[in-house]
């Protein structure tokens, strides 16, 4: 455990180092705060609207002004910022259970069940996923649940592939074969055995995912196809800024600017965990 | 080697036969009849359009009937747009996308393969840096984020060129190209940086060299053949994306392409054309991912012995 523990420790010094994980990790925390606290920070509720104002640059009152129903933007930023980073959260959660068990199961038993569980892996590689979502949403109504559980579905192939390269290298070290000989249970095996010794790799491909799906759910409600209003994600913000950017860009501007700002840091900081915890692919 | 072939073509079939079976009883479990949403009609129109579209047989016939038009490319008639079938309206749509994914492809590998062998080669120099930096841009930007707000800068504010169409007015094909190109660029720019470092390391490209070979022979001779493979293996996947791509480009600049077929088809729950487009992108994904797996295979030479 004592050598377990300086690898992480040694991650941790080389992630304080990268200057842009760091300045990723701090945006992210200070988004999550805001995101959670939300009903408290925000001036105005999500939906409160001021018909009589209408769309207004930012002022006083509104900081990044107000649509055209009259809502604070920033108010509605903020309340979006709550279903981008669920879905990002929560998808990418349905995605690292999925795949974790997937190649877990595959690269342990190996032989058959592996080749037959790979190959459906490799299948699924092939279908177009965005299509399915949207006939998901078509075909049984546009539910944020569903939604979530439909992109973190679609996820998880690659956290299968990579969870079983790494089983499969551990599964004839000493240690596993000593468990095998005491008699230890698969799932003591998984849990006490192998998935604390693949936690890096998870860990970095799931911090690389949640960018992906959020990016996934703004496309879909871009389209008008993930979330509804009264409710809003980032998405929907962009998508309502695009419908009147030629009068009112900042409705544009903003979003677009704290989404964008949101993929950086997820992106910098996923990058900078990978370089932390595998010196060796940092070149790339 | 051919085995290999044979095998990756043979794989491709249950795939589009599960994709097709898959779609199309989804689609059958989607609540309400076709014709809901219209007014009103009577009992007898009701039963005469069922008649029409085939919907009173039972299910498993008009699954196997419905299979056997899409072996010959019959995707029935929609729902939406009665007298016209669906395959008529895919091929109105397709040379549009088709050209646009096209142009977006020319762009991104240009842009990417130029940006990120230079990249490779100047390592970290400034044209290591600064390419790789607007590559980051490029995967963080989404694409329906990015065209708006290029619209708004050229279109709007500099009035430099049209805001939407394809084809009226000079210059309306360059913005969507671009817009949809530039995520492809930044991949490909990262993934050609990549391959090119990982092939200068190597021994045969010393030895190129060392045998008095000019630079730019050993680059593009020796080294772009193996360090662009992952380029080769990427661009299947890209044509999944470009297609999903277009479905936003194709809103955003009002182009009447496939995609934004799609989208309409998907609002109007046009089922027969929801239907069909989907089979219809699952055979083309499906067939590029393996002309590109098939490409890089060929190319590779570790694998051409075996």
């Amino acid at each position: 455990m004592s050598n377990n523990s300086s690898l992480w420790s040694d991650a941790l010094r080389r992630l304080l180092k990268n200057r842009a994980a760091v300045g990723g990790a701090i945006i992210l925390f200070v988004l999550i705060l805001f995101a959670i606290l939300a009903p408290w920070i925000a001036p105005y509720p999500y939906a409160y609207q001021n018909l009589s104002l209408g769309a207004s640059p930012p002022s006083a009152e509104h900081l990044l002004g107000t649509d055209v129903l009259g809502r604070d933007l920033f108010s509605r930023i903020l309340y979006g910022a709550r279903i981008s980073l669920l879905v990002g959260f929560v998808a990418t959660t349905v995605a690292l259970v999925i795949g974790v068990s997937w190649g877990l199961v595959a690269g342990y038993y190996g032989g058959k069940v592996d080749s037959i569980m790979m190959r459906i892996v490799d299948v699924l590689y092939g279908i177009p996923f965005i299509i399915f979502i949207i006939l998901l949403m078509v075909v049984f109504g546009r539910n944020l649940w569903l939604l979530f559980i439909a992109i973190g579905a679609v996820e998880w192939l690659t956290m299968a592939r990579i969870v079983r390269g790494q089983v499969l290298s551990l599964k004839n070290q000493e240690f596993v074969l000593a468990a095998q000989a005491m008699g230890v249970s698969s799932l003591t095996m998984f849990k006490r055995h192998l998935l604390p010794n693949i936690l890096g790799p998870i860990a970095v491909y799931a911090t690389l995912t949640i960018p992906q799906v959020m990016l996934l759910e703004s496309f879909l409600s871009f389209l008008g196809l993930g979330i509804q209003p009264p409710m809003s994600s980032w998405g929907t913000l962009i998508k309502d800024g695009v419908e009147s950017m030629e009068e009112y860009s900042w409705l544009l501007i903003y979003p677009g600017i704290t989404f964008t700002i949101t993929l950086f840091a997820l992106n910098f900081f996923g990058d900078g965990l990978r370089d932390a915890l595998d010196p060796k692919t940092s070149d790339n | 080697m051919f085995g290999i072939f044979v095998r990756r073509v043979l794989l491709a079939i249950p795939v589009l036969i599960a994709v097709a079976s898959i779609t199309f009883f989804l689609v059958r479990l989607a609540p309400g009849g076709p014709f809901d949403a219209e007014k009103a009609v009577s009992a007898q129109v009701l039963k005469n359009l069922n008649e029409a579209y085939n919907l009173n047989a039972p299910l498993s016939e008009q699954y196997f009937d419905y299979m056997s038009g899409v072996l010959v490319g019959d995707f029935g008639p929609s729902f939406r747009f009665p007298g016209r079938s669906v395959t008529e309206l895919i091929m109105t749509g397709l040379p549009v996308t088709f050209e646009l994914a096209i142009y977006a492809m020319l762009i991104a590998l240009l842009i990417g393969v130029l940006s990120g062998v230079t990249a490779a080669l100047k390592r970290n120099t400034f044209l290591d840096y600064i390419p790789m930096s607007i590559a980051m841009i490029g995967i963080c930007v989404p694409t329906f984020l990015l065209g708006p707000l290029l619209v708004l800068i050229f279109g709007i504010n500099l009035e430099v060129l049209p805001v939407s169409g394809w084809g009226q007015l000079p210059g309306d094909k360059i913005l969507p190209s671009i817009t949809l190109g530039f995520a492809y660029a930044a991949y490909i720019a990262r993934l050609s940086r990549g391959g090119m470092l990982e092939v200068l390391n190597q021994d045969f490209i010393r030895t190129a060299r060392a045998k008095g070979l000019s630079e730019p022979m050993v680059v593009v001779r020796h080294a772009m053949q193996g360090g662009l493979l992952p380029v080769i293996s990427f661009l299947g996947p890209a044509v999944a994306g470009l297609l999903a791509g277009s479905f936003v480009i194709e809103t955003i600049f009002q182009i009447p392409g496939l995609g934004r077929f799609y989208v309409e088809a998907a609002f109007n729950r046009d089922y027969t054309m929801i239907l069909g487009t989907t089979i219809f992108f699952s055979f083309m994904i499906v067939f590029f991912n393996l002309l590109s797996d098939l490409v890089a295979l060929w190319l590779n030479p570790r694998s051409r012995d075996s």
